[in-house]
C-alpha cells in the first residue's frame, strides 16, 4: 500500500501562535526555548573559552553577520556571490581613518558601518535592475576587481596592506560586543520581515512585477535592502579589521564570499536564523581542520555541494519542522 | 612595435575565443551553468601532464584520454549534482562553483605547482612574420581556433543534436513536445562544452606552466567573452573576444600587466549595466528577466 507522510501543526504551536500563549507557563516556554537558549549558550561558551577559542568565537559572530546579511540580501531578491565586497570595503574604510587620521576605533567602526553601507549601495546603484545570476556575477567580479585595482596602484598600502591599527581592548570586550550585535542583527531583522516591510522584500524576491503592478517603487526598496545589507557586511569587515589589526588584500579574497554562502547553504535560506546557525557550524569546524591546510577548502567546497544537492533546505528548518510539527506515515488511497 | 601589438592581440583573441567557446557550449547555447569550466580545464592539462610522465603513454594517446575523461566527468557532474538543483539558477551555479573550487584545490594541495607542470607543444620551431618572432604554437592556437569555431557554427545550425542543444535553452517544454529527452541533451551539451574546453587547453597549455590560479581566471575570461557577445551566439563570442583580446593586449603593452584581468571585468561591468543581453544576443527570455 502506497503511503505518504503526514505533517500535522503540534497543537501547542497551535495556540502558541495567539496571545492566549501568556496564560500557560508551559506555552511560553514553548515559545522562548528557542530564541533564549541559543543567546545564554553562546555567553556561556564566552565565558569558559579559551582566549584562542574565544577569538574563534568572535570570528563566528562575524562570519554570522555576513551571512545573516547575505539572507537579507537574498530575501529582496538580490542573490550576492561576492559579500567579501561589503567586508573588504568596511574593513578599508575603518583601516585608513585608523591609519592616516588616528581616529579611535569606537569612531571609525560605526563610520565604517554606515559609509561602507552607502558606498557599496552606490556602487550597485546601477545594476539594480538586474536579476538572479547576472545580479550575481556582478557582486562576484566587483571584490575581485576592487583587489587587482589596489594591486596595481598600491594605494593604501599595496600587495603589504596597512598593519599595527588599535585595538578595541580586551577580547573579553570584543566578544561581547560581537556577541550581543549579532543577537541584535538576528532578533532585528527577523522582527522587521515579519512586518509589512519586510512582507513588501519578500514579495519583490518572489515576483517583482507584482509588487510594481502594485504601484511601489522595487528600486528603492531594493537599494534600502542592500543597504541594510551592506552596512552589516562593512560593520564585520571594521570589526574584524581592528580585531586583527591588519587590513590589507585578503579582505577581498574569496573565503569572504564562500562562507556565508555555505554557511546558508548549511543553515538554510530565508529564516535569518539558519544562516547564523550555519556558521556556528562551518566556521568552528574550520578551525578544528586547520591541521589539515590546503584540504580545507576542499572539504569546505564538498560540504557546500553535499548541501545545496542533498539537503535543500537547510538544517534549520528541518529542525524547525520538527520542533513545530509531528509526522506520522498515512496511506494513500489510490 | 605596432605590428607585434598587433599579430599578439589577434593570438590572443584567438586564445580568449578558444577558452570561451566550451563554455558558451553549455551556458550560452543550452542553458546550463557549468561554472566548474575552469576548472575542468586545468585538469585536462594535469592529467595529460600524468598520462605523459607518470604513465609514459606517447602524446596522441595521453592527450585524447585527457580530453575523453574532461568530458566524462563533466557528464557525471551533470548528471549528480546539476540534475537535481536544474532550474534553481542560483544552486547550480553555487554547486558547480563548488565543485570547481574542490577540483582546483585538491590539485593545490597535492602539490601540482612549480614549472615541470608544461605539456609539449605541437611543433617546436618559430617563424617570422614581418619583423616578429612568433612561435608555431600560436600559429597551431589560431588555426585549432578557427576549425573549432567553424564546426562549432555548423554543429549548432545543421545537426540534430547542435539544434537540440539550442532548443533546451529556448524552451524546454517545447523541445520535450519535439521529442527532445531535456536531461540527455543537456548531459550532452556539458560534456560537450567540457571537451571543447579540454581540447582548448591543450592547444593554449603549453605556452605557459599549467597552474591551479589560471582555473579561476579562465572562468573569468570566458564568463566575460559570454557575457559581453551575447549569451547563445556564435558571432557575438568571436566579435566580444577580439574586442576584450585586443584591449588585453594594448592594456599590457602601454599600461601594466596587472591591468589585463581589470579590462575582462571592467567589461563585463559595463555590458551588464548598459545593455544585459550582450553585444549579439537574441535571447528574449534573457531581457524579461530583468
Amino acid at each position: 500500500m502506497a503511503k505518504r507522510k503526514e505533517r500535522i501543526d503540534r497543537g501547542i504551536k497551535v495556540r502558541s501562535e495567539d496571545i492566549f500563549a501568556l496564560t500557560s507557563w508551559r506555552e511560553m516556554l514553548y515559545l522562548a526555548a528557542p530564541r533564549v537558549v541559543p543567546v545564554l549558550a553562546l555567553f556561556l561558551l564566552g565565558l569558559v573559552a579559551t582566549p584562542y577559542w574565544e577569538r574563534v568565537l568572535i570570528t563566528t559572530c562575524m562570519f554570522a553577520l555576513l551571512a545573516i546579511s547575505w539572507d537579507l540580501l537574498n530575501s529582496a531578491g538580490m542573490v550576492s556571490l561576492g559579500q567579501a565586497l561589503f567586508f573588504g570595503v568596511g574593513a578599508y574604510i575603518a583601516g585608513t581613518l585608523n591609519h592616516y587620521l588616528g581616529l579611535p576605533p569606537a569612531l571609525t567602526i560605526p563610520i565604517a558601518t554606515v559609509g561602507g553601507g552607502a558606498l557599496c549601495t552606490l556602487a550597485l546603484l546601477p545594476v539594480l535592475r538586474l536579476r538572479g545570476i547576472y545580479f550575481a556575477m556582478v557582486t562576484l567580479i566587483l571584490p575581485l576587481m576592487i583587489e587587482r585595482v589596489i594591486e596595481a596602484t598600491k594605494i593604501f598600502g599595496g600587495t603589504e596592506g596597512i598593519s599595527g591599527l588599535s585595538t578595541m581592548g580586551s577580547v573579553h570586550l570584543e566578544f561581547l560586543v560581537a556577541a550581543v550585535l549579532v543577537f541584535v542583527a538576528l532578533f532585528g531583522f527577523r522582527r522587521m520581515m515579519g512586518t509589512d516591510y519586510g512582507l513588501l522584500l519578500k514579495g519583490i524576491s518572489d515576483n517583482d512585477r507584482a509588487v510594481m503592478s502594485a504601484g511601489m517603487n522595487i528600486y528603492v526598496y531594493k537599494a534600502q535592502a542592500l543597504f541594510m545589507a551592506a552596512s552589516v557586511g562593512s560593520f564585520a569587515g571594521a570589526f574584524m579589521t581592528h580585531a586583527y589589526q591588519f587590513v590589507g588584500m585578503p579582505v577581498f579574497a574569496l573565503d569572504y564570499s564562500i562562507i556565508p554562502i555555505a554557511s546558508v547553504a548549511v543553515g538554510g535560506m530565508g529564516t535569518l536564523a539558519g544562516p547564523m546557525l550555519g556558521s556556528f557550524i562551518l566556521v568552528p569546524l574550520s578551525e578544528l581542520l586547520r591541521g589539515l591546510g590546503g584540504l580545507r577548502v576542499v572539504i569546505y567546497a564538498v560540504i557546500l555541494v553535499v548541501c545545496t544537492v542533498g539537503l535543500p533546505e537547510g538544517i534549520f528548518h528541518y529542525l524547525a519542522r520538527k520542533y513545530n510539527q509531528f509526522e506520522r506515515w498515512v496511506g494513500v488511497e489510490r | 612595435m605596432l605590428e607585434g601589438t598587433l599579430i599578439y592581440g589577434f593570438i590572443n583573441s584567438v586564445i580568449l575565443m578558444l577558452v570561451a567557446l566550451g563554455f558558451s557550449v553549455t551556458f550560452g547555447i543550452s542553458g546550463v551553468a557549468n561554472f566548474a569550466y575552469g576548472a575542468l580545464y586545468i585538469m585536462t592539462g594535469y592529467l595529460a601532464w600524468l598520462g605523459l610522465h607518470a604513465l609514459g603513454l606517447p602524446y596522441w594517446i595521453a592527450a585524447p584520454a585527457a580530453v575523453a575523461v574532461t568530458a566524462g566527468v563533466a557528464a557525471l557532474i551533470y548528471w549528480f549534482i546539476l540534475l537535481r538543483v536544474r532550474g534553481l539558477v542560483v544552486s547550480e551555479v553555487i554547486a558547480t562553483f563548488g565543485v570547481g573550487l574542490a577540483i582546483l584545490e585538491l590539485f593545490r594541495y597535492l602539490g601540482f605547482i612549480g614549472f615541470e607542470y608544461t605539456l609539449p607543444p605541437l611543433i617546436d620551431a618559430s617563424v617570422m612574420i614581418g619583423s616578429t618572432y612568433v612561435d608555431a604554437q600560436r600559429l597551431c592556437i589560431v588555426g585549432a581556433g578557427v576549425v573549432l569555431a567553424a564546426f562549432l557554427w555548423f554543429f549548432t545550425h545543421y545537426t540534430k543534436t547542435g539544434l537540440a542543444f539550442r532548443g533546451i535553452a529556448q524552451d524546454e517544454r517545447t523541445a520535450l513536445t519535439l521529442g527532445i529527452n531535456v536531461d540527455k541533451v543537456a548531459a550532452w551539451s556539458v560534456a560537450f562544452g567540457a571537451g571543447y574546453g579540454a581540447l582548448a587547453a591543450l592547444m593554449i597549455l603549453p605556452l605557459g606552466t599549467i597552474a591551479v590560479s589560471e582555473g579561476y581566471n579562465v572562468l573569468v575570461n570566458a564568463l566575460a567573452v559570454c557575457i559581453v557577445g551575447g549569451l547563445g551566439s556564435t558571432v557575438g563570442i568571436i566579435v566580444a573576444s577580439f574586442l576584450i583580446g585586443f584591449a588585453q593586449i594594448l592594456t599590457a603593452t602601454y599600461l601594466e600587466t596587472h591591468w589585463m584581468m581589470i579590462v575582462s571585468l571592467v567589461a563585463i561591468l559595463a555590458i551588464l549595466v548598459v545593455k544585459p543581453s550582450g553585444l549579439f544576443g537574441h535571447q528574449k527570455q534573457l531581457e524579461e528577466r530583468i
